[in-house]
């Protein structure tokens, strides 16, 4: 299933970044077997820049967690290797996990503790001496500061996940992993996540997050790497994946139902949708032409009315289609 | 690779647990306390009036070493396993095992909090039957020394329960269901001498008859088994439960996949 075409080939590509600058976390020939005899990463090669913002995109259970938890040191690897800045994972653990911090997918915090016990403790547990100035500014940051005596328990789910990434940065990592920061979190939040990433990204900090959102992906990452069943599909900077792969829908709400698509407009890419309300073109964004205005003008000269429209990207799975599909 | 310790996160973990025992200072302190002011007023003194001296020792002093140790055997066990089922349970393990600590820094953060709980409780037992008894340590540095490897062996005991456990009745079980019986079986309240004889060698299979033999000759000078041998089996187990630590770490047994 690996992508052999050109430039959007994962793993073997990626060997040439070492050129283009140091990689901070470097990933080669990593399988994962759990102990039930279950697969979960195959012959994972990956190379993350120094600075970056890169994105794991991958739908459930593809591995993503595994991959993170493994270079991490919670989850042992089966075989393969992992460096971080240059340092084994396994062997030079002190070093490495000194410069890796951890947002974890799931919301455990000691739920008795407060904020600012919590977070002082994973600095020292990370090997730094107590600095409150710097806890006071993480949390200020993070929009805690004023809740920094409260018991975790009586804070909102968004607060606890910003617990979480207070936690992560409190040893100043060079480093950031994000397990879907964004799920299950509302829209307003998530903007919040992406500013804050954004502003890490600008002191120097690599982040490396997952995410089964394309959105996501596409608004936040420098980088993209798609993961499907354990394995890397494909590594790419973004704008050329975007330009590569995106498809769009166009979407139009009909005045009256219509029963079927008529004959006359049997050249475009159409389909029906909502017992015939919704009309549906999809087309390629990097095409010369697009073929919507010819589209319109067809719907005009038929008498076709629709009262909206919308245009939507096109989701992962439509992505994995498209890469599976080049691939064969 | 450097052999320097991450001083921090050791400290990091032993006053995160220190301070679990502080929020339930009630239940870790003041309730064995009550517990054992119970007993000396039921064996001590009701019951203790009607049975003559054993080895040269009111009965009341005689039980002091067995109420100890049962208050620090459960204790040891009891906290020391929550205290590393607790991240196992919540999730928040994660951070343990991301964290650049040793697996050594790691136990000895646990298990050290744990013991130092259990040698404090020692003493305020200690000086609770103070009150109801007069006594005397004949040997006051092994009296020490026996309740800190004490201590140590079952914190460490216990640390193993707490990751062999996969759910808290299991938990539960270990101190209520083993530790116990063996410690009211084990001669806390009687010399083993006075057992049956068929008894009295079964008895010999319970560990903890070694270790409050050993602790009661600190205070008393007289033993139910030779000193020697309870120090050899009191350093026995705590080989044992290093062993055994060292090979939940070494496998990753219960705490990675
Ligand atoms: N502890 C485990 N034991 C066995 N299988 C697991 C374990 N954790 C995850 N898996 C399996 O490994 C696959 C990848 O899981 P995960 O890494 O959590 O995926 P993702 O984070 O991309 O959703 C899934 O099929 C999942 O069921
Ligand atoms: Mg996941």
């Amino acid at each position: 299933m690996t992508v052999q075409n050109d430039g959007i080939r994962a793993g073997t590509a990626d060997k040439s970044l070492n050129s283009e600058g140091e990689s901070a976390v470097s990933v080669s020939k990593l399988s994962k077997v759990y102990a039930g005899g279950h697969a979960a990463l195959t012959d994972i090669d990956l190379d993350i820049r120094k600075g970056e913002i890169f994105a794991l995109l991958g739908p459930n259970g593809a591995g993503k967690t595994t991959l993170i938890s493994i270079i991490c040191g919670i989850v042992n690897p089966t075989s393969g290797r992992i460096t971080a800045c240059g340092d084994d994972v396994v062997r030079d653990y002190r070093k490495t996990r000194a410069r890796i911090g951890l947002v974890p997918q799931e919301l455990t915090t000691d739920a008795f503790e407060t904020v600012w016990n919590t977070v002082s403790f994973s600095r020292g547990l990370f090997g730094k001496k107590p600095s409150p100035a710097i806890i006071e500014r993480i949390l200020r940051d993070l929009s805690l500061w004023d809740r920094k005596d409260s018991k975790i328990i009586t804070l909102s789910g968004g607060m606890k996940r910003r617990v979480l990434i207070a936690k992560a940065l409190s040893h100043e990592p060079e480093i950031l992993f994000l397990d879907e920061p964004t799920a299950g979190v509302d829209v307003e939040l998530r903007r919040g996540m992406w500013d804050m990433v954004r502003k890490l990204q600008k002191t120097g900090v690599t982040i490396i997050l997952t995410t089964h959102y394309i959105e996501e992906a596409e608004e936040m990452a420098d980088r993209i790497g798609v993961i499907n069943g354990g394995r890397i599909v494909l590594v790419e900077d973004k704008t050329a994946l975007m330009k590569k792969l995106g498809k769009k829908e166009l979407r139009l709400n009909l005045h009256t139902t219509m029963p079927a698509i008529p004959a006359e407009l049997s050249g475009h890419a159409l389909a029906l949708e909502d017992d015939g309300n919704t009309l549906v073109f999809t087309f390629d964004t990097t095409a010369e032409r697009t073929g919507t205005t010819r589209l319109l003008a067809d719907l005009d000269r038929l008498e076709i009315r629709f009262s909206d429209l919308d245009t939507r990207q096109s989701s992962l799975e439509d992505i994995f289609v498209s890469v599976v599909g080049q691939s064969s | 690779m450097n052999f320097r310790m991450n001083m921090h996160g050791l400290r990091a973990i032993y006053l995160f647990e220190m301070a679990r025992t502080w929020r339930t200072l009630f239940q870790s302190v003041v309730s064995p306390v009550v517990t054992t002011t119970l007993y000396f007023i039921v064996f001590g003194a009701a019951i203790g009036s009607r049975i003559t001296e054993i080895n040269g020792v009111t009965f009341a002093a005689f039980i002091i070493p067995g109420l100890i140790m049962l208050s620090v055997l459960t204790e040891s066990v009891s906290n020391a396993s929550f205290g590393i089922h607790l991240p196992r349970f919540t999730g928040t393990i994660y951070e343990l095992l991301s964290a650049p600590v040793s697996s050594f820094e790691v136990v000895l953060g646990y298990v050290g909090a744990a013991a130092t709980k259990s040698i404090v409780l020692g003493f305020i037992i200690l000086a609770t039957a103070r009150i109801f008894v007069d006594y005397n340590i004949a040997h006051p540095m092994a009296m020490v020394c026996i309740l800190v490897v004490t201590a140590v062996t079952f914190s460490l005991f216990g640390f193993i329960i707490g990751i062999w456990a996969d759910n808290f009745e299991k938990l539960q079980f270990v101190p209520m269901l083993v530790i116990t019986p063996l410690t009211f079986l084990g001669g806390s309240f009687y010399s083993i001498d006075m057992l049956p004889t068929f008894w009295r060698t079964l008895t010999l299979f319970n560990p903890v008859v070694y270790l409050i033999s050993a602790f009661r000759w600190s205070f008393y000078g007289t033993a139910d088994v030779p000193v020697g041998i309870s120090i050899a089996m009191i350093v026995l187990f705590l080989a044992i439960c290093i062993g055994i630590v060292w090979w939940i770490f070494r496998t990753g047994y219960r705490l990675k996949n």
